[in-house]
């Protein structure tokens, strides 16, 4: 027999229980080292290339391991896609996380007030929901930033702004199942309100589902940016892997390592993000695995 | 009685469907005032700038030009003559183009369902075949090969693979073409030389929509699939006696399709925002290049105009593969 769903607070035993699940992944842990490898490169681009990537420093459309100065050559006007890559490490990573963290913030507040109160303020929520998910992402995003420009703080926020619609169905799913158990019964006799009972009761117990999709979400948020990036409209003023692409679309006859680079650059970031999210999965939410 | 179990069903399909039309109304009424907001955000309106890129300065010429866009009223009257226009097919008038939006849609619009139904087509096929191949051959070096692919695919931003693969086959094999849906300036023999003409074309941007989408549905697929092997009625089925290869296309295929085709629905919307991508890539004369050009050149009736109209393309997707499901779902056709 299961029990019902008690509030799950994991010790420090059940933390080290945990992570020797999540060691046991082989492809989470696969990805948790890309990541620290990405992370680390985000960490060390002002040390290893203090100048601005975006200056011109050398002779055009090297190859790498031409010039040992320029490891992975340069550009078509003569960057150091070393220096591009160890930078846009930094903003793929900084709008993976905020453009996600918006969206999380969006969709569990929607998802939560809807779940927990259901009736009317339900079913409006969900309509708007609805509303955001008909939309095309990418088609509301592109509007959103030539109405209000692109720099890049409008860039996360757009693309937070329509991220976040999954996320509220997750999360209300999950407040819809735990709003009639015995514990928050318990929590309402003895006169808790309702903002600490969605916050220090159901939502600790959402949280597994909510820290699953989020990883999932800084990926596809990276994805994101890289697209607009790449269509020429995202910050142009950051080093930006998508980017990189977009502008190595000119020289691909002679140079095509210039947009092949930094898209394995991304590419690899997205899956080490997958993979930790398909180990999180596993080990947080163990009813769903096969 | 054959009759009526007939009559039964069409009713158990149209009922929910309509049901489903009438919701949507309120739904594209949010979307329009959603967009209608947006565009008021923004700084100056459209005679701004119009006037800004043709040097008009006359302050009669811009009040004229903005009681002709409708711009002289309150805003809230702007949204309600707009809506109105909705409703009739109105979706207003782009000044660059000189002509309405909805025949600017209507001409780009062959082109983008016909790349998107290409891939979708592929993504399916491709999807189905990996992940059934994947399930009959679960925990063996072909499963971990293919599951392998699926999840870089999963990853691979789109662009740059399109990119690789014109590097590839375009400009190192020269066996397709870069870009475009046709080549400029040939004169076809016939019909069908101009058909190939276009499928060369189409091959490269179609692929590269499919393949992120193929690694999806091969996940679902392998998974689902190994779920409805374990199932009761695939063992009563061979309890039956029924042969395994009976069994996987009738009992098992049918069933583990369901998920695939409710992803189908759910992901329609980012296939279409895919497709804009991939269009820019292939300068494929579809919605997704109309819209970047209205985004740049701030072409807000136009983008309004896509943006509701790719709203309703995503609506009717969605009432397709209602019917789709409902026509597979055993549990729901055999009644």
């Amino acid at each position: 027999m299961t029990t019902p769903a008690t509030p799950s607070r994991h010790g420090p035993d059940g933390l080290r229980l945990l992570l020797r699940r999540f060691a046991r992944n082989r492809a989470a842990v696969f990805g948790m080292a890309l990541l620290l490898i990405v992370c680390a490169m985000a960490a060390s681009a002002p040390w290893l290339f203090p100048r601005n990537p975006l200056h011109i420093v050398g002779p055009p459309e090297l190859w790498p391991l031409q010039d040992p100065r320029f490891p992975l050559g340069t550009d078509a006007i003569g960057r150091n896609i070393a220096a591009l890559i160890f930078h846009g490490a930094r903003t793929a990573l900084a709008i993976g996380v905020v453009a996600s963290l918006v969206s999380c913030m969006i969709g569990v507040g929607v998802g939560a007030l809807a779940g927990y109160f259901g009736g009317w303020l339900d079913d409006v929520l969900m309509r708007i929901t609805e509303m955001f998910q008909t939309i095309p992402n990418l088609v509301f995003v592109l509007a959103i930033v030539s109405v209000l420009g692109a720099d890049i703080v409008t860039v996360v926020l757009a693309i937070g702004a329509v991220s976040w619609t999954s996320m509220a169905r997750i999360v209300r799913a999950e407040f819809l199942s735990f709003r009639d158990q015995e514990f928050v019964a318990a929590a309402r006799t003895v006169g808790m309100s309702n903002a600490r009972i969605i916050l220090s009761e159901i939502l600790p117990n959402a949280l597994p589902s909510v820290i699953v999709y989020a990883s999932f979400l800084v990926a596809a948020a990276i994805l994101f940016e890289a697209a607009l990036a790449f269509l020429g409209l995202s910050d142009p003023t950051i080093a930006s892997w998508g980017r990189m692409v977009g502008e190595g679309r000119m020289t691909l006859r002679s140079s095509w390592h210039i947009a092949a680079i930094p898209g394995v650059a991304i590419l690899l970031t997205v899956l080490a993000l997958n993979l930790i999210g398909d180990g999180l999965n596993d080990i947080l939410n163990p009813r769903l695995r096969q | 009685m054959k009759l009526r179990r007939h009559g039964g069903l069409v009713a158990a399909t149209v009922r929910p469907l309509v049901r489903r039309l009438l919701q949507a109304i309120p739904t594209l009424f949010g979307i329009v005032l959603i967009c209608f907001v947006l565009m008021s955000l923004a700084p100056g309106d459209m005679v701004d700038i119009l006037s800004a890129e043709g040097q008009i300065s006359d302050p009669e010429v811009l009040a004229r030009m903005r009681a002709l866009y409708g711009l002289d009223v309150p805003v809230p009257q702007q949204f309600l003559n707009y809506v109105a226009g909705v409703l009739t097919l109105d979706f207003g008038y782009s000044y660059r183009h000189a002509r309405p939006v909805l025949d600017i849609i209507l001409d780009r619009l062959p082109a983008t369902i016909l790349l998107m139904t290409t891939g979708l087509v592929a993504a399916v096929l491709l999807g189905m075949l990996a992940g059934a191949v994947a399930a009959l051959r679960v925990n063996t070096v072909t499963d971990a090969i293919l599951s392998i692919l699926a999840v870089v695919f999963f990853a691979m931003p789109s662009f740059w693979f399109s990119l690789m693969l014109v590097v590839l086959f375009s400009v190192k094999l020269g066996w397709l073409p870069v870009a475009g849906m046709q080549t400029i300036g040939a004169s076809h023999a016939g019909i069908l030389a101009q058909l190939l003409d276009i499928s060369r074309h189409l091959v490269l941007p179609a692929l590269s929509l499919a393949l992120f989408y193929a690694a999806i549905y091969a996940r679902v697929m392998r998974s689902s699939m190994l779920q409805v092997y374990n199932l009761d009625f695939v063992r009563t089925a061979r309890a039956k006696g029924l042969g395994e290869r009976r069994i996987l296309l009738r009992h098992v295929l049918r069933n583990a399709l369901l998920p695939v085709v409710t992803l189908i629905g759910i992901q329609f919307g980012t296939m279409l925002a895919g497709s804009v991508v991939i269009e820019s890539v292939f300068s494929w004369p579809g919605l997704g290049t109309l819209l970047l050009e209205s985004v740049t050149s701030r072409n807000f009736p136009l983008m309004m105009g896509i943006m509701i109209f790719s709203s309703v393309l995503v609506i009717l997707a969605n009432l397709v593969v209602d019917i789709v499901y409902r026509l597979l779902d055993p549990r729901i056709s055999t009644r």
